[in-house]
């Protein structure tokens, strides 16, 4: 919690708002902490070279944070990097000028940016399983940043500072917990753990890439609330670099928008978030689900009443108390445990949760990938014992679901292979036909998964998942690898499709805004139990469960004002209830 | 919480399994002793061996047993020892007993003693070599990746890879012996005997086997060391700062050593049932040489006492390889 009273400015960080509003472009003072100018960087490929950031300026002062946001390949990773010269030896071209608290960054001799590294800015990585060393105790990793640092300081020192600022950055036990190694610390302790490394070296500046991006919803709330309340306890400057507009809206002071390398738009970010000058940055926050939103009723257009809750007539899939255990003995798990459900024909079923809830195993169990070990699960009133072909499902990973050696036609061609009823030359028709439903050009049916975006690929799946003429699709996470404009043409392909075929839709999602814009009923499911299910707009407008209320309170959002005071307010619950499993 | 260390209980189980599997190991090599064409009992007597003498060196033998009371004689000697009788004197073979050897009625497990300690230091001083000259080579090429340094080393480690390991060693020994003339020609020496001239008695073999095998181990620490490099938390220390060679040496080589110990391990296993071509070049006494000629001889018994060696040396070697593994990796959960 903060020590200082919330007032309604997103900040309480001493740079005047109205200083930020003369625009980035505005004669700052002097001493700005980071100066950016004209920063450009390209990666050799092959004989050419790859542009990754292009004539790139902006400037930093002290105590003040700055979101830099952009879809996948837009270079703002690479920007971060290039702060601290980690582009050093690597064979990328930097030109333009970087410079960090006075140190021109581009010509620094090996000493001055380790100096740099940590000491003046120091940086927070997207994986906090892989970026820390996995044969280490986390205590001696710290400690030996901060004595990389600070050399005159002695190994036992080193690792009582090491305890303080792991308890710093709220690790329960931390004198305990310093000597676990990293795989012994959930995502959250590990993020937590991360900063603490940061800190350990008291920088001026934290670089953050994605530093929230592998965490769930409400480890995410806590980490950002905590990267905040060190900000306004420390008075170091921050640099947020993300893909997720909301993380950014409530933790920043300025915004640069960035695309291909460039700089679309920049400005405070309550100017860029309510009143966007430029198309690409209004294109991307309407591509934004909204998590306040109630769902267009695109749905409803159809023939079937798609709110309507699942009743007898409709009926089409059921569970009836699912259990799914994993491992046997001590280390038996149980990732469902007693699920009842129910799909109507023509409707889409949100399920929710957090990682390791159980989500993905009742989606697999629903299309029967995966036994139960209890319970049943009832097609059209009747027992499902086997795989059937009108229950189908679409893959998260949409590299890693499609076989990389089969061309993509051959690959939505498979189905009907296997299910023998057609001929060679109306099962080609049937998928050129497919391709072209999902929205893909059927001359594409001979290329590789390799060719094909993020999105292309996705679409693929799903038009395997149509080809055996499905009535319900399970889709487990079909967005969450996308981009968010990616993410919207694929969530508007699968209301269409609904609409057009009359299909039920299963759509299981960590993301609670997706599943709100896409669902008719919603199931929030919380180690291996639904905690709560109804009517989508009541669950969201009016949760019942304690649970739903905190995942919901923890879905960042793009008014800046409103993220302050809800932060505010999950300061003072996390102080009711004690720190909460990080 | 730290995971608690479980070594005991898993070296414990382990040896369990070993010894079945040794079991298994020594039934099938029992039955080798019927699959293998001729006579035993002429083959240990002699050629000129009249059919009565034939019949007699069968009893001593035991051979006029059926098979299944000799393999039961066999465990029996294994576990408890036995008692051969020669006519005259009963001779006691005490408790791993392998039985005797045809060639010279002497005990197999006696013969597989005295050849150990020639072996055991061939291949320990040629794991030192091979662990200095392999896992340093394979740094440097791994840190001057692009290199000049890289593309020489890697010359020399495929010509090392490619190079017999006899070829390697007449070389060294002509180069070495007889042009140089730095060394005499290496004969063996006992280290109980003389500790100075066993080491420079063995000085070049383990100079040969090391620098083979090292080519090996410089390619494996080579590519291990890039692997782990490229690793996320490799990025984490050089963005806070620490220098390159506190990078490499405290985080890096960390995660590139397990693979290597664990290979060293099972290599220096393999190792104690003799390098053959290595103890025939120099001609060190060691249990690879006695394999080679008990097997010109058909001496079975002698045979299956030595590959019964090198089961158990490689069997232990891997545990002790698991072992030293989970210790250096933690997350690796020993079950």
């Amino acid at each position: 919690m903060t020590p200082q009273p919330n007032g309604p400015t997103p900040d309480s960080a001493p740079v005047p708002v109205a200083d930020t509003a003369t625009g980035p472009t505005g004669d700052r003072a002097a001493g700005a902490l980071i100066d950016v100018r004209g920063l450009t960087v390209d990666f050799p490929a092959g004989d050419e070279s790859v542009r990754a950031v292009d004539g790139l300026s902006f400037r930093l002062s002290a105590g003040q944070a700055l979101g830099i946001v952009g879809e996948s390949g837009s270079g703002k990773s690479t920007v971060a990097a290039a702060l601290l010269g980690l582009h050093h030896g690597t064979g990328a071209r930097v030109s333009g000028s970087v410079e960090v608290d006075g140190i021109d960054v581009q010509a620094a001799s090996v000493r001055e940016l380790r100096r740099l590294r940590g000491g003046t800015a120091a940086m927070v990585f997207q994986d906090p399983l892989s970026s820390l060393d996995p044969y280490m105790a986390i205590g001696d990793q710290i400690a030996e940043v901060h004595r990389t640092h600070a050399p005159h300081v002695s190994r036992r020192e080193a690792r009582r500072h090491a305890v303080t600022v792991l308890d710093r950055v709220g690790i329960p036990d931390a004198a305990r917990r310093s000597r676990s190694r990293p795989h012994e610390f959930s995502g959250g302790m590990r993020q937590r753990a991360l900063i603490a490394m940061a800190l350990a070296c008291e920088p001026r500046v934290l670089v953050a890439d994605e530093p929230t991006t592998a965490l769930d919803v409400t480890v995410q709330a806590q980490i950002l609330d905590l990267l905040h309340e060190l900000r306004t306890e420390t008075g170091m400057g921050l640099v947020l670099v993300s893909h997720d507009l909301g993380v950014v809206a409530g933790n920043v002071d300025d915004m640069l928008v960035m695309r291909n390398g460039r700089a679309v738009e920049h400005g405070p970010v309550g100017t860029v978030l309510a009143a966007p000058r430029e198309a690409y940055t209004r294109e991307l926050l309407a591509a934004v689900p909204r998590v306040e939103t109630p769902r267009t009723p695109v749905a409803t257009a159809g023939a079937v009443p798609a709110s309507a809750p699942a009743s007898g007539g409709d009926l089409l899939l059921e569970a009836v108390g699912v259990r799914r255990e994993f491992g046997r003995g001590k280390n038996r798990t149980v990732a469902v445990d007693g699920v009842s459900l129910s799909v109507a024909q023509g409707e889409t079923l949100g399920i929710v949760g957090e990682s390791g809830s159980g989500k993905t195993t009742l989606g697999r169990m629903l299309v029967r990938l995966l036994e139960p070990s209890g319970g049943s699960v009832r097609h059209q009133g009747r027992e499902l014992t086997g795989i059937r072909s009108d229950l189908q499902m679409v893959f998260q990973d949409p590299v890693s679901s499609l076989n990389p050696r089969r061309s993509v036609g051959e690959s939505v061609a498979d189905p009907l292979r296997a299910a023998g009823a057609l001929t060679d030359a109306e099962i080609t028709r049937r998928v050129r036909e497919l391709l072209e439903r999902v929205g893909l050009d059927p001359r594409w049916y001979h290329r590789y998964p390799h060719e094909f975006s993020g999105g292309q690929r996705q679409r693929v799946g799903i038009a395997r998942a149509l080809a055996p003429g499905p009535r319900l699709i399970v889709c487990d996470e079909p967005v969450s690898a996308l981009d968010v404009t990616t993410r919207a043409q694929v969530l508007d392909l699968l209301a269409q499709l609904q609409r057009d075929l009359g299909l039920a839709l299963v759509l299981i999602a960590h993301d609670l805004a997706v599943v709100r814009q896409a669902s008719d009923r919603v199931a929030v499911m919380r180690r291996g139990v639904v905690v709560e299910e109804g009517p989508s707009d009541r669950v969201y407008d009016a949760p019942r469960d304690p649970y739903t209320k905190s995942l919901l309170a923890a879905v960042p959002v793009l008014d800046p004002v409103e993220a302050a005071a809800r932060r505010a307010a999950r300061g003072s619950v996390g102080a009711l209830l004690g720190t909460a499993a990080g | 919480m730290a995971d608690r260390f479980r070594g005991v209980p898993f070296v414990a189980k382990r040896l369990l399994g070993a010894a079945l599997v040794l079991l298994v190991l020594a039934t099938v090599l029992y039955a080798l002793f019927y699959l293998v064409p001729g006579d035993p009992a002429q083959l240990a007597c002699g050629e000129r061996c009249s059919p009565a003498q034939v019949a007699q060196v069968r009893g001593q033998l035991g051979l006029d047993e059926s098979a299944h009371a000799q393999y039961l004689h066999f465990l029996q000697g294994l576990f408890a020892g036995r008692d051969y009788s020669s006519g005259t004197s009963v001779q006691h073979c005490a408790a791993p007993c392998l039985g005797l050897s045809r060639q010279n009625d002497q005990q197999v497990t006696t013969l597989i003693l005295a050849g150990l300690p020639a072996t055991a230091s061939l291949a320990f001083g040629a794991m030192v070599v091979w662990l200095t000259l392999g896992v340093g080579t394979g740094l440097l090429s791994a840190l001057r990746r692009g290199g000049a340094t890289e593309r020489v080393l890697t010359v020399l480690t495929l010509a090392g890879t490619g190079t017999p390991v006899f070829i390697l060693g007449l070389l060294l020994m002509m180069a070495v012996c007889a042009y140089l003339q730095w060394l005499p020609f290496p004969s063996y020496v006992p280290l109980t005997q003389d500790a100075e001239q066993w080491a420079w008695n063995m000085l070049l073999p383990w100079l040969t086997l090391g620098l083979f095998e090292s080519a090996k181990y410089a390619r494996l620490t080579r590519s291990s060391t890039l692997e782990v490099l490229a690793e996320d938390h490799i990025r984490t220390f050089r963005a806070y700062g620490v220098s390159e060679r506190a990078v490499v040496t405290r985080h890096a080589l960390r995660g590139a050593l397990p693979p290597v110990i664990a290979l060293s391990a099972i290599d220096l296993g393999s190792m104690m049932g003799g390098a053959m071509l290595t103890e025939q070049l120099f001609g060190i006494p060691g249990l690879g040489r006695l394999l080679i000629d008990s097997v010109r001889s058909v001496d079975l018994p002698v045979v299956v006492g030595v590959v019964l060696v090198i089961g158990t040396a490689v069997v232990v070697a891997n545990a002790v390889a698991d072992v030293l593994y989970a210790l250096a990796d933690r997350r690796v959960v020993l079950s």
